[in-house]
């Protein structure tokens, strides 16, 4: 009795369930389609003639043509292949540079014990919510004593310099989850601190490096502002100042190869996302920080 | 190289050492550890030092000069408080980017909140699909600060931009949404709503702490869905949306690509996208007025540290500790 009066209640609120998932599915999939059609539509964009552009709005082209690409990349005095080099050396040196700097704060909050540590780390956290255009007409002054201003330093030295404290605070959240009792081994062992650092917690922190890298790399690949700033010589401008160039040439004929080089400059990005996409997700989790 | 030769026993205990050595190696040891300590920490130092606290320091003298870029630093003009008087009583441009900003933020911070809360909700299962889903939402977080997304907003929202495209499918006159000064700043809300993902990703994380015990207690009291989500979701997610929120915010203020690129760097039509960090910029960079600019960002500075503040003494009336004593 029992048994089929259970199964009778049970097979039309089952059935509920399953219009309700199904229902679910289906919004959600509603939202993606809406989240995604932007760079849909600026993919297909990228391969639609001029005339196109102008008259036909959807995401795909009528007339598939690749032409924009050589085009765009060609369109400026000065390569894209150019620009490309030079966001990817600015990425490349700020990836270490937070390494390395970022690497030894962390080591020094986590683990050595020295005068003032607890103000210094509360400083370091402070920094977090610290806007970057506050400092950047001061910062500006100093560089350009330096005879900086023109040159990639301004957007590579201040790597050097652990100034991104979102990653002091990531691999010092990292570095205190690895259990102390290998720093002592190591020490008993005849580590000194150098030693605890070179053995123990370098090659254990490596997750936390690699998240480090990746979003150091994708924040230089987008990072504007400064390069703004700083870069004045067509022959230094990078990936994303290069694009502002498509803002001033406003003839029609420089929409398409606008849209092939938009492609372009976020393909990188894109990739890394494919590649990382799970280490990222949970690099934003452990951390929250940015977006 | 001469650490190796001299006979220095601070240094010397790195290699692994024979018991005496070891044991003078930990009598030393908190004065090693805290020179070691200082070691580690100078580029950090020397960045915080020379790249931001003097920096902020010299702004802050700045912000009482009448400095611009070609003056040489030492002919520059005391000033007094005219800068910031000029700010509060005379430039109308000033106060036409603080109201931008604070309704880009007012508006935008909330809608990708509740959409980043809304979809987190419809993703919260333990089904198969769902870190597929939650990738491709996040993915605009990480295109979405770029000049080249922006540039293909700017594109979108034109005339001949896939906003009218679809508008015309029903039968709606499209217009170049970017060029009118009453939408053009709605373009750039999208923009940052469209970004929902990475808040969304962190309150997928603040969901799967919540124990599943307390609903299974509320249902079997009889609680509906919406009562579940009132007193049970919503108080337990409270410190991630409070932790979402005071970073939505701060980073909504800061907003600078998106209105550079969609107003050609100008903050127009009529400055309705002259976001507080647009205007510094201006005034900075292209009017090298930067003592002007630097009692901008001062301003800018305490005016974000004041709402954090306001944010954080607000906290403990809405903000749910599960740990039990109410902070």
């Amino acid at each position: 009795m029992t048994i089929t009066e259970t199964a009778a209640a049970s097979t039309p609120e089952r059935a509920r369930g399953a219009l309700q998932e199904a229902a679910r599915l289906v919004v959600l999939l509603v939202i993606l389609a809406i989240v995604l059609y932007p760079l849909a539509w600026m993919v297909g964009s990228s391969f639609k003639s001029q005339q196109e552009i102008l008259s036909n709005t959807s995401a795909i082209p009528d007339v598939f043509t690749p032409g924009n690409y050589s085009e765009g990349w060609t369109h400026f005095d000065v390569s894209f292949g150019r620009f490309f080099l030079n966001s990817a050396l600015i990425a490349a040196l700020a990836i270490i540079g937070n390494i390395i700097s970022c690497l030894f704060a962390a080591y020094a909050f986590a683990r050595l014990r020295f005068p003032l540590r607890g103000m210094w780390f509360a400083i370091m956290i402070g920094t977090l919510l610290l806007p970057g255009h506050v400092l950047i007409i001061p910062q500006f002054i100093l560089f350009k004593t330096f005879g900086w201003v023109g040159t990639i330093a301004p957007l590579v030295v201040p790597h050097f310099l652990a100034t991104e404290a979102f990653f002091v605070f990531l691999m010092v959240q990292f570095m205190r989850g690895i259990p102390r009792e290998l720093d002592d081994a190591a020490r008993i062992d005849g580590c000194g601190p150098f030693g605890v650092f070179r053995y123990v917690l370098l090659p254990l922190s490596r997750p936390a490096l690699v998240t480090t890298a990746i979003f150091s790399f994708i924040w230089t690949w987008n990072e504007f502002f400064r390069q703004l700033v700083y870069l004045s010589d067509l022959e230094k401008y990078t990936v994303p100042v290069a694009m502002t160039l498509f803002i001033d040439s406003t003839g029609q004929s420089s929409v398409g190869p606008m849209f092939a080089m938009s492609v372009l400059s976020l393909l990188p990005v894109f990739l890394f996302f494919v590649a990382f996409q799970r280490m990222l997700v949970e690099g934003i989790n452990t951390s929250g920080l940015k977006g | 190289m001469a650490l190796t030769t001299a006979p220095s026993p601070t240094v010397e205990p790195q290699r692994p050492a024979r018991a005496p050595a070891r044991r003078r190696g930990r009598g030393r040891g908190p004065r090693r550890e805290g020179l070691a300590g200082y070691v580690f920490l100078s580029p950090w130092l020397l960045g915080l030092l020379g790249i931001t606290a003097i920096p902020m320091l010299i702004s802050l003298y700045l912000s009482f000069t009448d400095y611009e870029v070609l003056t040489p630093l030492n002919e520059v003009k005391w000033v007094g408080l005219a800068n910031y008087r000029r700010m509060f009583t005379q430039d109308q441009s000033y106060w036409h980017a603080v109201q931008v900003t604070v309704k880009f933020a007012l508006i935008a911070v909330p809608l990708k909140l509740a959409a980043a809360l809304g979809v987190a909700l419809l993703l919260n299962r333990e089904r198969r699909g769902v870190g597929v889903f939650r990738g491709l939402f996040y993915l605009p977080s990480l295109l979405g600060s770029s000049v080249a997304l922006a540039m293909i907003w700017r594109s979108m929202f034109n005339r001949e931009g896939a906003v009218n495209g679809f508008l015309g499918i029903f039968g709606i006159q499209g217009q170049p949404w970017v060029n009118d000064p009453t939408w053009a700043l709605g373009t750039l809300m999208v923009l940052a709503i469209w970004q929902f993902g990475a808040p969304m990703v962190i309150f997928l994380a603040g969901l799967k702490q919540i124990p599943t015990e307390l609903y299974e207690a509320a249902a079997v009291d009889g609680a509906g869905r919406m009562r579940r989500f009132w007193h049970i979701t919503l108080p337990m997610l409270s410190p991630v949306i409070f932790f979402n929120l005071v970073l939505e915010t701060i980073h909504g203020f800061q907003g600078f690509t998106a209105a550079f690129v969609i107003s050609g760097g100008t903050g127009g039509p009529i400055d309705s996208t002259l976001m507080y960090t647009l205007n510094l910029y201006i005034k900075g960079f292209t009017e090298y007025e930067m003592g002007y600019a630097a009692a901008m960002a001062w301003v800018f500075l305490a005016a974000i540290a004041v709402i954090t503040a306001i944010f954080f003494s607000t906290g403990r009336y809405w903000v749910h500790y599960a740990d039990g004593d109410d902070r």
